[in-house]
């Protein structure tokens, strides 16, 4: 082995290796995105995954290699579920006037966009296992890897599903909404907060304020209502 | 306060940032330990905090400004897991019809039916208003 591969041996081992690629990853993913005025189909998150994987496979690095550094930007990820406790309080007042068509909005959102997943897959011929961890896969990240493995899923599966479903959302739901013919600003941050959750408030942020805010209202409260109801629903289905 | 102003004079907020999101979450993690909870840690610690903030304010302004960096890149913690698609390649390529489609299919159903059942009830409210 020569000098030079040694060092490169010992560097993409080391957490220092996954962390700066997925910073930089990151960093060039947002200036393309920028560069393509907000394309929504040049979503950071999808275009920093590709290159990520592109680069680890080049260079046959493992999952767990990278993780090892990557778990450190992961981590935040709890910290951040807290921290949503403060936009949350400063819509409080907003919630107080729509309380009462948000939690009908929330409890039957989050039940269809899971379960319609579940009995989709379950008509295609997936797998149990498929099935079960796409259930939480509208809620933000960390709820959702939470709720997988509580319900026998698999939370890396699920997580994975989480990033698909989110950068589904915020790529077609402008679409959807002017097909549709919904105009309502705080409506379609609700539905782009409970179904695309994180990615689908970082979308709803672009296109105004206040339905950035509704977004996080919703995806807040979905991450709650979700852990909640999900679990339940689910096994009632599984009784019957 | 005194803590939060000393803080903001010797310009640490991001420290301060951390330590009482991380304090939160812990408190939050060991709620659901003890009591066995269905519901994830940060979850609780979300709410715990919400309603400290509910009951006392004062530092809610300069979390504002320092959860702002945090918050503004959560697409970017969402990278790591999105990696992990590497370990599932074989399931996602025997599955992957079963998979899109109901990923796609899903995620409009979400949306309409949140959107939908949201001016509905809005509508029946208003309907209901002017009735009476």
């Amino acid at each position: 082995m020569t000098h030079q591969s040694a060092i490169w041996v010992y560097l993409s081992a080391s957490p220092l290796f996954g962390l700066a690629l997925t910073l930089i990853c990151y960093l060039l993913a947002v200036k393309i995105y920028h560069k393509g005025h907000g394309n929504p189909l040049l979503n950071p998150v999808a275009l920093s995954v590709l290159m990520i994987v592109m680069v680890l496979s080049l260079f046959d690095i493992s999952y767990q290699s990278y993780f090892s550094g990557a778990q450190f930007i992961h981590f935040l990820l709890g910290p951040a579920t807290v921290a949503l406790a403060i936009p949350l309080y400063f819509q409080l007042g907003k919630l107080k006037k729509v309380w009462i068509p948000l939690s009908f909005a929330l409890v039957l959102g989050i039940s269809f966009s899971g379960f319609s997943a579940y009995y989709i897959a379950q008509f295609l011929g997936a797998s149990e296992q498929t099935m079960l961890s796409l259930i939480p896969k509208s809620v933000t990240a960390p709820v959702a890897m939470g709720i997988s493995e509580k319900n026998g899923g698999l939370p890396t599966l699920t997580a994975v599903f989480v990033v698909i479903t989110g950068v589904i959302g915020a790529v077609v739901g402008g679409w959807v909404f002017k097909v549709f013919r919904i105009e309502d600003d705080s409506v379609k941050g609700v539905a782009m907060g409970v179904t695309a959750h994180g990615l689908g408030t970082a979308r709803s942020f672009q296109i105004s304020p206040q339905m950035g805010a509704f977004a996080g209202l919703a995806m807040a409260l979905s991450a709650s209502v979700s852990a909640l109801i999900l679990p339940l629903v689910l096994s009632l289905i599984q009784k019957t | 306060m005194n803590l939060i102003d000393k803080n903001r004079e010797y310009n640490m907020p991001f420290l301060t940032m951390m330590t009482i999101l991380l304090v939160y979450q812990l408190v939050g993690e060991l709620i659901v330990l003890s009591l066995d909870l269905p519901v994830p840690g940060p979850v609780v610690g979300m709410l715990l905090l919400l309603l400290s903030l509910m009951i006392k304010n004062p530092f809610a302004v300069q979390l504002e400004v320092s959860t702002g960096f945090l918050l503004s890149h959560l697409s970017l913690l969402f990278i790591p897991a999105g990696v992990g698609v590497m370990v599932h390649l074989v399931r996602l390529q025997q599955e992957w019809l079963a998979i899109s489609i109901a990923l796609i299919v899903s995620t409009v159903l979400g949306l309409l039916v949140t959107a939908w059942s949201m001016m509905a009830i809005c509508k029946l409210l208003n309907w209901k208003k002017a009735q009476s």
